[in-house]
Order: C-alpha cells, then sequence, then structure tokens
C-alpha cells in the first residue's frame, strides 16, 4: 500500500491533558452542584410544610426507601419497566422493519397507525383494567403501548433511509433473508432505531409512574402517591428524587449501549465531517 | 478456468448472452425508452469494456444484467441461464464504493459476506478473505472500517469482496469514476492483473475512452438514448499493458481516435445503421 493512500490514522491523541479531562467533568457536574446548594440553602430553615427543607428530604431517604422499599416498591417498578420496553422494542423493531421495507403495507397500514399514535395511552388504562384487570400485566401492556410508537416510527424510518447501492449489494451477492434481516436492515436502521429507544424509554418511566397511580398495590409512584396523601412530604420528595436518579441510570445504561452499537455510526460521521 | 485472451478461439463459450434487451420506464405514464435494442455475447475469460455517452443509460444496462431491474424485454443468459433475479457467480463492482460497503463491517467482514451467505465454513472464509486482500494490497487493514481509508482503498475492498466470491463473471460500473488520477491508474492495472492472474470474466462500464481502451480486449461504443449498440471495437493491443508505453503507442492513439469520434457521433445522435 503506498504511502498516499494511508490515511487518517488516530486523531485520539488531541484529548490528552488532564487539565481538559477535569474540565470535561466539571463541565457535566457545575449545574447540578449549582442547583443542589441553590436548593439546599435556599430551602433551610423551610416553614412551608410542602415544600420542606432538602435537609429533611436527604434524612428521610435512607429510612424510606433502604428498608426493604427496594425489593417492595421499587424492583416490582423496575421489572415492569423493563418488560413493557422489551415487548415495544421487540413489535416495534419487528413491525418497524416489515413496514419500512414494504411501500405497499405502508400505505395500508398509515391511516391506521396515525390514529392509534394519536390516542394517548393513559386513556386506554381504564380499558385495559376491564380486560387485563389490575395486575402488573395491565401495567406492562400500558408500558408497552407507550414506548412502542416512538420506536416503530422511527424504525421505520430508518429501514426507508438504507442506502439504495447498499441494498443492491446485498441482493448481488444474494444475502439469506436471515443475513439480511441482521446485517442490512437491522443494522442499517440502528441509528435511527437508537433514537427511537431513546424516546421510547422516557416515555415508559412516565407511564411507570402514571400505570401505578391508577388502583396499583406497590411501585415507586404508588408509594409517592400514598405519601402525598399523608402528608408524608419529606417521604413524597425523597419518592421524586429518587425517580430522578432512576432516570439518570438508566440513560447512562443506555448511552452504554449506544456508544457500543453505533461505534461505526459515529466514526462514519466525523470521517465525512473531516472529509478524505 | 484457461484464458484465451485476444486469439479468437474457434467457438468460444458464450457465458453472457444477451439479445434484443429492451428496456422502458414509466415514469408519471409517460413511458422513457431508455434502452431500445442490445445484443451482444461475451465469452469466458473475456474483458470487455463498453464505453458510451454520458446518459446513454450505461449504469440501466448494467443494473438489467445484474437482474436488479426487470428487462422490458428480449434475454440476457449467463451460461445459458435466463437472468431474472440476481443470479449466482455474479459479483457487482458499483461506483459509489462507499455506499457499497458494510460500514459497520470491518473490511474482513465486508470481503467474507457473501462467502457466509454461500454457506462457506468459516476456515475456508477466512483463509478466501486473507488471499483476496492480499491480491489487492490490502493484507494490513483486515480490522479496519471502510470509512477508515481512503477512496481508492475502499474500492479494492470492493474488488477484493468481488474476487473472494469467485464469480462466473464479474460486472463493473464506472468503478473508478470517483478517484483521484494517480489512484485510478493504479486500480485499473490492479484489474487487468486479476484479470489474468484468475482466469475472471470482466464486463466494464465506463465513460472514460483512454480506460476502455487500456483495459479491454473489445470495446462497444452505445449510442445515445434509447440505447443501441454503435459499435463492437477489437483492441488489438498487447496483452502485457503498461500505463506509460502502452498509453504511448500509435495503436492506442489510433484506437483513441477511433473510440472518439464514434462517441462525438453517438452524442450527435447517430444511430446503428447510419454511416459511420
Amino acid at each position: 500500500m503506498s504511502a498516499t493512500e494511508l490515511v487518517r490514522t488516530a486523531r485520539m491523541k488531541r484529548d490528552s491533558g488532564i487539565g481538559k479531562q477535569v474540565r470535561k467533568v466539571l463541565a457535566v457536574v457545575a449545574l447540578p452542584i449549582v442547583l443542589i446548594v441553590t436548593w439546599w440553602f435556599s430551602s433551610a430553615g423551610s416553614q412551608n410544610f410542602f415544600f420542606p427543607p432538602l435537609e429533611q428530604i436527604v434524612t428521610a431517604f435512607q429510612p424510606t426507601w433502604f428498608t426493604g422499599a427496594i425489593e417492595t416498591e421499587v424492583l416490582p417498578s423496575v421489572w415492569r419497566l423493563l418488560g413493557g420496553y422489551l415487548v415495544a422494542g421487540v413489535i416495534g423493531i419487528g413491525l418497524g422493519a416489515l413496514l419500512g421495507s414494504s411501500p405497499v403495507l405502508r400505505a395500508f397500514t398509515e391511516p391506521a397507525l396515525e390514529f392509534l399514535r394519536a390516542i394517548p395511552p393513559t386513556v386506554m388504562i381504564p380499558i385495559l383494567i376491564l380486560f387485563l384487570g389490575i395486575g402488573a400485566e395491565m401495567r406492562v401492556v400500558v408500558i408497552a403501548i407507550g414506548a412502542l410508537w416512538p420506536i416503530l416510527l422511527n424504525t421505520i424510518e430508518g429501514v426507508r433511509a438504507i442506502d439504495e447501492v447498499l441494498r443492491d449489494t446485498a441482493r448481488v451477492y444474494r444475502l439469506t433473508p436471515m443475513m439480511r434481516f441482521s446485517t442490512l436492515i437491522l443494522r442499517g436502521a440502528s441509528p435511527q432505531i437508537v433514537t427511537g429507544a431513546r424516546q421510547g424509554l422516557s416515555v415508559a418511566i412516565i407511564l411507570m409512574v402514571i400505570s401505578e397511580m391508577f388502583a396499583a398495590q406497590d411501585g415507586i409512584g404508588f408509594t409517592i402517591i400514598r405519601f402525598q396523601k399523608s402528608y408524608a412530604m419529606p417521604e413524597m420528595w425523597s419518592g421524586i428524587l429518587l425517580l430522578g436518579v432512576l432516570g439518570i441510570v438508566l440513560s447512562l445504561i443506555f448511552k452504554l449501549f449506544e456508544s457500543i452499537s453505533l461505534k461505526w455510526y459515529f466514526g462514519l460521521r466525523q470521517s465525512q465531517r473531516g472529509g478524505n | 478456468m484457461t484464458i484465451s485472451d485476444s486469439v479468437s478461439v474457434q467457438s468460444p463459450d458464450v457465458l453472457l448472452q444477451v439479445r434484443g434487451l429492451r428496456k422502458t420506464y414509466e415514469v408519471r405514464n409517460d413511458p422513457i425508452e431508455a434502452i431500445r435494442r442490445l445484443t451482444f455475447d461475451i465469452h469466458a475469460g473475456d474483458l470487455v469494456c463498453i464505453v458510451g455517452p454520458s446518459g446513454a443509460g450505461k449504469t440501466t444496462l448494467l443494473r438489467s444484467l445484474a437482474g436488479l431491474l426487470t428487462p422490458s424485454g428480449g434475454s440476457a443468459k449467463l451460461d445459458g441461464e435466463e437472468i431474472v433475479e440476481p443470479p449466482k457467480g455474479m459479483a457487482v463492482v458499483f461506483q459509489e464504493y462507499a455506499r457499497s460497503l458494510f460500514p459497520w463491517l470491518t473490511i474482513a467482514q465486508n470481503v467474507a459476506l457473501p462467502l457466509k451467505a454461500q454457506g462457506v465454513d468459516r476456515a475456508t472464509r477466512a483463509e478466501k478473505t486473507a488471499k483476496a486482500l492480499e491480491a489487492v494490497g490490502l493484507a494490513d487493514v483486515a480490522k479496519r472500517y471502510p470509512w477508515q481509508l481512503s477512496g481508492g482503498m475502499q474500492q479494492r475492498v470492493a474488488l477484493a469482496r468481488a474476487v473472494a466470491y469467485e464469480p462466473r463473471i464479474l460486472l463493473m460500473d464506472e468503478p473508478f469514476a470517483a478517484v483521484d488520477a494517480q489512484t485510478r491508474a493504479d486500480l485499473e492495472d490492479l484489474v487487468r492483473n486479476l484479470w489474468h492472474r484468475l482466469g475472471l470474466t470482466v464486463l466494464f462500464v465506463t465513460h472514460d475512452i483512454d480506460e476502455s481502451i487500456y483495459l479491454g480486449q473489445r470495446v462497444l461504443v452505445l449510442s445515445n438514448r434509447p440505447t443501441e449498440i454503435l459499435d463492437d471495437i477489437a483492441i488489438n493491443l498487447p496483452d502485457e499493458r503498461d500505463q506509460l508505453t502502452t498509453r504511448n503507442e500509435p495503436e492506442f492513439a489510433r484506437l483513441r481516435a477511433e473510440v472518439y469520434e464514434r462517441v462525438q457521433q453517438a452524442k450527435a445522435g447517430r444511430r446503428p445503421g447510419d454511416a459511420a
């Protein structure tokens, strides 16, 4: 290989200085720290019953959640969340791949999809209670219905956007249907699928909480409502904090998955920006 | 397979037989005649170039031969079998190299993919992939991704993928139109070299007159749209070709003038049967 053909080896060396690393970390944590400090001091000595001092909320956190509530309230919520999210993912990606590949099917189903998408999943709860009762299934289904739409619609778009030349290549080299699905369709649409999955995750978290506000026996949302009804304000606020923390943890896990599965995509985009 | 180079054999086996191929598009109920009538043969071991003015329907022709488009009439047969979908043992190198490689697969995975689709076992796949990459001079980038390579190198990968597939016929659609002149000369020599060493059969579509003469044993000149074949010119240059000496030969200059004139006439609208 000639030297002229050698291209861009590593441009990774630039972000190496310790000072740069420190600044990076600071950029991430600076605003949260400012907000927490502001909250702490502005609420200190608060006499307002509904807005207790942050100190009280933090003190209430440990006994409220770490004395068994993780198992009895938090884990059931998380399992229902993951269950509904998984169902939405499988159906959304599977159906999306199918609809994205077929203009006929798409034209056929589009009006129905538009209609169904316009229905807020929360209004389905009373109806679902009639069919599924008030157990975990109903909540899982509500979460799945809500998270389905962003995943489904983004997958359809992603599959439609797969490069024509790449499709031709797959046909010319006679990839098997299984390989076409896994190597061409799924990977080709993965940037949009991940976008849909990220939106779906936030919807799923919201619906997890809301679904627990109807006729529930356990769950984070249920517990927060219970505290609210019994005027246990610091405990109620600690539940809201817990939801925030759960959201951050899930989003970090998601980011990790994204950076692994879309490594090629970020590299490709960077090389396109850099030019050849 | 042995190469029956330039020497005209009495009854060489016809590998690709094209008879009265037609293609008419429907654009909003408005029929557009892209290909009127194409008839030609390619024999096993041939390296034939098709040259024509831009907009002569070269890509339509190639896509029809590759089984990616359904012709409106006539027939194209590979080894006596009608081409209705991409046939077994046909490899295609597209002009858009960056779009025909799978950006989420490494170079080695890209080359091995068609073999995997054929059910070739892992060990053989690895061996053939390594050999093909070696043949195009890219053994050392097997673990990289396409977007980490220059345009010329990416097109080499596409060529390696085609070669590893051990095709009965290799179709190339203006494969070097988008690389710089220096790289282009290297790639042309690589094609001649691979054709020689591996006994390939190659149909090479280009708009570049010099390229068609330098590479081919025969040059087919296409007319304007609707496309027909105007001329079938034998290239009687020595089999050993060299960028410097071959292009300086009087015969090369004569052929260039001849093909150039035919292409100019094609642009001006000459049809088959008109006086050349």
